[in-house]
């Protein structure tokens, strides 16, 4: 999941990667690193989404040295879906862009199965995504702070991993904002309760 | 100034003595006998301007053309051998438009001169193949940090930035005109000419520099990248050609005595 804010953006994901019903990994994380200030958050088959972003890693790296500025998020977000479309038919991958540039200040881009490119001002994908997006469409507001953010995110996956099988573990929370340093925010390790 | 090659210069892939490729400094030469090409970034947008002379009669006005758009956000113009520098076009026009498909974006001018510079040099490391006789002066605009830049591709493949430049016949004189222009106030770098004078001011020089007892009569094509195009290179309004044209020739009028049928035909914009 995916959350824009003025100046930047919060992402977040679930920890848990299953075959069936056994989770191979309880902790994984499932928000990447593109460049300095663009993360992706990945979906689907772990090994096809971590081909695709090694590629868009490659690619958008020659691009900013020939460039000499910071990337577009745009950028990124157009040549995951490049190589999400042309392999369409031989990848399972549901890709979400979050980044922040001098240009456009914070977005997010979605790049779903087939491989369309849509910019969003929240985006949610995965198998638990289904299961909250009532209650993301009915939380959702313009113009919320950074903190109010934070909590938006935390809640809705706390809900999707509560109702979902393949959903599970710690949320992982990254924030970027147009600062010096990149603040990388971890959840503890604690699950979260949902009575209140 | 001329030296012999004396069997140094058959190819690009050999090096002088002295250490220089002849055939890149010939390639130059092609340049210099084409008609004079000069860009001016000023402080509102970019204004470029050829020389086209009209080698017949029986040539359509306006045909021909020197001048030519890249993608929405940048163009150029070339002088020296118009054939050369339509190759030179091409390759700019294929740059643009995958890079725009790969990135989603404007390509953005100093890749774009980068690339193109880099696709005129790779002629000249080559036994099997010759430098371009073209010079490409381009204007672009950054969408992204909002700027624009003029930047002048040489035959051997120098790419720079430029706040003036000039290629062909009359660059040397139009050089120095064009700093006369840029430099007038006491500050270098806070150039206060704008596109609309700019207009006038190329095509002065064009006249002032050109020697019009040897000179073929000539086309005036002008093109820009400014504020009041929106930012789109386009070719400027005839009717500020037309105007800067019949100023052009009013400053040298009393120089020329042959009246030529051929002063700047129609130019469609």
């Amino acid at each position: 999941m995916a959350v824009e804010f003025d100046g930047g953006v919060v992402l977040g994901a679930d920890s848990r990667t299953s075959t069936g019903s056994y989770v191979a990994n309880r902790v994984s994380d499932k928000i990447v690193p593109i460049h300095d200030y663009v993360w992706a958050c990945r979906s689907g088959s772990a090994s096809d989404t971590q081909a695709v972003v090694d590629y868009v890693k490659y690619y958008l790296s020659g691009h900013t040295a020939e460039l000499d500025r910071l990337p577009r998020v745009h950028t990124c977000a157009n040549l995951m879906k490049s190589i999400c479309y042309e392999n369409k038919d031989h990848l399972m991958a549901g890709l979400i862009c979050g980044g922040w540039d001098p240009y456009e200040g914070g977005q997010v881009y979605e790049v779903p199965l087939g491989g369309s490119l849509v910019r969003q001002k929240y985006a949610i994908g995965g198998s638990g995504s289904t299961y909250i997006y009532g209650l993301v469409d009915a939380t959702f507001k313009e113009g919320m702070t950074k903190e109010e953010c934070k909590a938006f995110v935390k809640k809705s996956i706390a809900h999707a991993m509560s109702r979902d099988g393949s959903s599970g573990g710690v949320i992982r929370l990254e924030q970027l904002n147009n600062q010096e340093l990149k603040e990388n925010v971890f959840l503890e390790m604690n699950y979260l309760s949902l009575n209140k | 100034m001329s030296s012999t090659g004396a069997g140094y210069d058959y190819s690009c892939g050999t090096f002088s003595p002295d250490g220089r490729i002849f055939q890149v400094e010939y390639a130059a030469k092609a340049v210099e006998n084409s008609g004079t090409a000069i860009g001016i970034r000023c402080s509102d947008g970019v204004v470029l301007a050829v020389e086209k002379p009209i080698l017949s009669k029986m040539l359509v006005a306006g045909s021909n053309r020197r001048v030519f758009g890249i993608d929405a956000n940048s163009g150029m113009v070339i002088t020296g051998f118009t054939a050369d520098g339509r190759q030179i076009v091409n390759r700019a026009r294929d740059e643009a438009r995958n890079y725009r498909q790969t990135y989603g974006h404007q390509i953005v001018p100093t890749v774009l001169a980068n690339r193109l510079a880099l696709y005129v040099h790779y002629f000249t490391t080559h036994g099997a193949l010759r430098p371009f006789g073209a010079a490409s002066i381009i204007a672009a605009y950054d969408q992204d940090l909002k700027t624009h830049s003029l930047y002048m591709i040489e035959p051997s493949g120098n790419c720079f930035k430029y706040f003036g430049c000039a290629a062909g016949k009359g660059a040397q004189a139009a050089k120095t005109e064009i700093e006369k222009l840029l430099y007038n106030s006491n500050s270098s770098t806070n150039n206060e000419l704008t596109c609309r004078e700019a207009v006038n001011e190329l095509a002065r020089i064009l006249y002032t520099v050109r020697d019009s007892s040897k000179d073929k009569p000539f086309e005036l094509e002008m093109s820009w990248l400014c504020l009041e195009s929106d930012w789109k290179y386009t070719m400027v309004p005839k009717d500020l050609i037309d105007a800067a044209d019949a100023a052009g020739k009013g400053s040298v009028v009393q120089n020329s005595f042959e009246e030529t049928k051929f002063e700047s035909e129609s130019m469609e914009v």
